[in-house]
């Protein structure tokens, strides 16, 4: 059985079908890839599978729990985690408290009114290990909204990292980023894929086919082809697909 | 353009040199206030207005909603505190509990009604609400006295077991309202530094990604909301003690943008202590340009156009730039860093 599994589901904005039947299994430990042309759902599927859209039809399951239909909060607390390619991060806020607000230790103090939260070593500590994970240690202090715009996708990276999830969405995590910051950010994620797994949504064909271990091909809203990426560069429908000939 | 989040992040002392400073002022204001010129009363009328203010920028600032109609709940703990001496019993402690419990109350209800809204949306419904108690106030005439208020609210005295202190004296109500402003000082403080607080600012700044890292943000907005009232409530109690009466215009959609006012131009959108810059800035405007001239209203509203067009962050902001730059004349690299105004 799958760590996440997604059947058979529907989604339509008003007369515009956006998903249709998908199908998907990300299994534990792997890091699988989503690919696709521009406008073929891959945005949409994720926005449903984390709970910012609920499906029309379909169930989606996780670890053997039916999550249809459950809240972005409550999804997040069981262990979903995700980055947005419109990167959504708290600007005004230094780097070390956009990853501390995001640890489970703090949510368990959300209610708390007195106790300070910098002078609390527990919550710092357990944030720059986060920083320190997505190469970020030494910035603590510096506002996010000033960081470079790679190092912003680390910090939203570590972000979706301080909730602990079991399993992370990462949406177009290169959009935007220089080549060096794309190599970066691979290494990155290749040192994660040990602890976590990962799903992406990824345009940049080569860095989603050098990390993953399967990758699903979106189109029209469906599933048009599964696998691992040695043969899905062999899969004629994948190359059209990724040229837009398919649109 | 710097946020309340730019400021004091590692600042976790329940006492600070701005709390030591504000309080030697709160404790002298008896002394000094008439030697510039100014009178006991203005005290009593400043510590209310602060308490209102810096409680609904918890809401305003830290939370990032914007209420207009936040009147409603400083004039429902007014006529809750009146009520509570011309019904219940005179009592101070009974009135102020009262005045607190019945805006929480208002706070409750309507912040559960608002707090699934954001941006204009929000701000409309606090104003139609605002309106709804306000026209309340107004037409029941058997509750509340009507356009005329109540009248005749007595000033307990303060009953402290081993004393008793008559309020009637204005130093001593003074005294009273600079007490209550000081433990919502430091009340607010530490929730600002507290988690809590620290959701309600990456609330304001994203809704969608602290939703994602696992909060009920609606819960927090609901929170700030009935946090904000309570303490409008006491201010409403004070300030019926203050003015022996209770009247529909306190809670009119005038007074409530005038809170707005002193927020925005103290600079509560990005410190702590705008709403006390504010606060003091309004009284002063008030009574020494009031003295100058009868359109101070008009010029206090000139100087509220050209604070939001050219800093909008305020006098706090103000200030908090002008500190910056003396830091990094002196060869701190503090300005790429978050530092403590």
């Amino acid at each position: 059985m799958a760590l996440f599994e997604v059947r058979h589901i529907h989604k339509r904005f008003g007369a515009q079908v956006v998903l249709e039947d998908i199908s998907l299994d990300f299994e534990d430990g792997q890091v699988s890839g989503i690919m696709g042309p521009n406008g073929a759902g891959k945005t949409t599927c994720f926005h449903v599978l984390t709970g910012f859209y609920k499906p029309d039809r379909g169930t989606i399951r996780f670890d053997g729990t039916d999550i249809t239909g459950q809240s972005p909060q409550s999804l997040a607390r069981k262990g979903i985690s995700r980055s947005f390619q419109m990167m959504t991060l708290f600007d005004q806020s230094a780097v070390i408290e956009n990853v501390m607000v995001a640890l489970p230790e703090f949510r368990a103090r959300q209610k708390h009114l007195v106790s300070a939260v910098f002078s609390d070593r527990t919550l710092v500590d357990a944030a720059r290990e986060i920083l320190d994970q997505v190469g970020l240690l030494g910035r603590e202090w510096e506002p996010s909204a000033s960081l470079p715009y790679g190092d912003r996708r680390a910090l939203e990276i570590g972000v979706a990292l301080a909730a602990r999830p079991r399993i992370l969405f990462l949406d177009e995590p290169t959009s935007g980023l220089g080549s060096e910051a794309t190599r970066n950010l691979a290494a990155l994620i290749a040192g994660l894929r040990e602890r976590y797994t990962i799903v992406m949504i990824e345009h940049d064909m080569q860095f989603l086919f050098d990390l993953a271990d399967e990758i699903s091909v979106v189109h029209w809203g469906q599933v048009i082809a599964r696998g691992a990426p040695a043969a899905l560069r062999q899969n004629k429908w994948v190359e059209r697909s990724a040229l837009g000939e398919l649109a | 353009m710097i946020s309340l989040s730019d400021i004091s992040p590692r600042s976790g002392a329940w006492i600070t040199p701005q709390i030591v400073v504000f309080t030697v002022m709160l404790l002298t204001a008896p002394f000094w206030l008439s030697a510039v010129g100014l009178y006991q009363y203005l005290g009593i009328e400043v510590a209310i207005w602060m308490i209102y203010a810096l409680g609904f920028n918890l809401l305003f600032g830290y939370a990032g909603l914007h209420s207009f109609g936040h009147g409603a709940y400083i004039g429902v703990g007014a006529y809750a505190f009146g009520l509570f001496q011309h019904h219940v019993a005179v009592s101070l402690w009974g009135g102020l509990l009262a005045a607190i419990v019945a805006a929480g109350i208002a706070g409750l209800l309507v912040g559960a009604l608002v707090s699934h809204r954001r941006g204009v949306y929000f701000a409309l419904l606090t104003i139609a609400w605002g309106q709804v108690f306000w026209f309340s106030a107004i037409k029941l005439h058997g509750i509340t006295g009507g356009e005329d208020g109540l009248l005749n609210i007595p000033r307990p005295p303060l009953d402290l077991g081993f004393a008793r202190i008559d309020l009637n004296d204005n130093e001593a109500l003074y005294y009273f309202a600079a007490g209550a402003l000081l433990l919502t000082v430091i009340l607010l403080w530490r929730i600002a530094h507290a988690p809590f607080g620290r959701i309600l600012q990456a609330v304001r700044q994203s809704e969608t990604r602290a939703a994602f890292v696992g909060y009920e943000v609606w819960h927090f907005k609901w929170a700030a909301f009935v946090a904000s009232a309570l303490l409008a409530g006491l201010a409403g109690g004070l300030f019926a003690m203050a003015q022996q009466s209770a009247y529909p215009d306190i809670m009119s959609l005038h007074q409530s943008g005038l809170i707005v006012m002193m927020v925005l131009i103290g600079g509560g959108l990005v410190s702590f202590w705008g709403p006390v810059l504010g606060v003091i800035l309004y009284f002063v405007a008030r009574d020494v340009l009031g003295i100058m001239t009868e359109t101070w209203l008009l010029w206090y509203g000139l100087m509220f156009v050209v604070m939001v067009m050219f800093r909008p962050e305020g006098i706090a902001g103000a200030l908090h730039l002008v500190r910056k730059r003396f830091s990094s004349r002196d060869g701190a690299a503090s300005s790429a860093r978050v530092e403590p105004i």
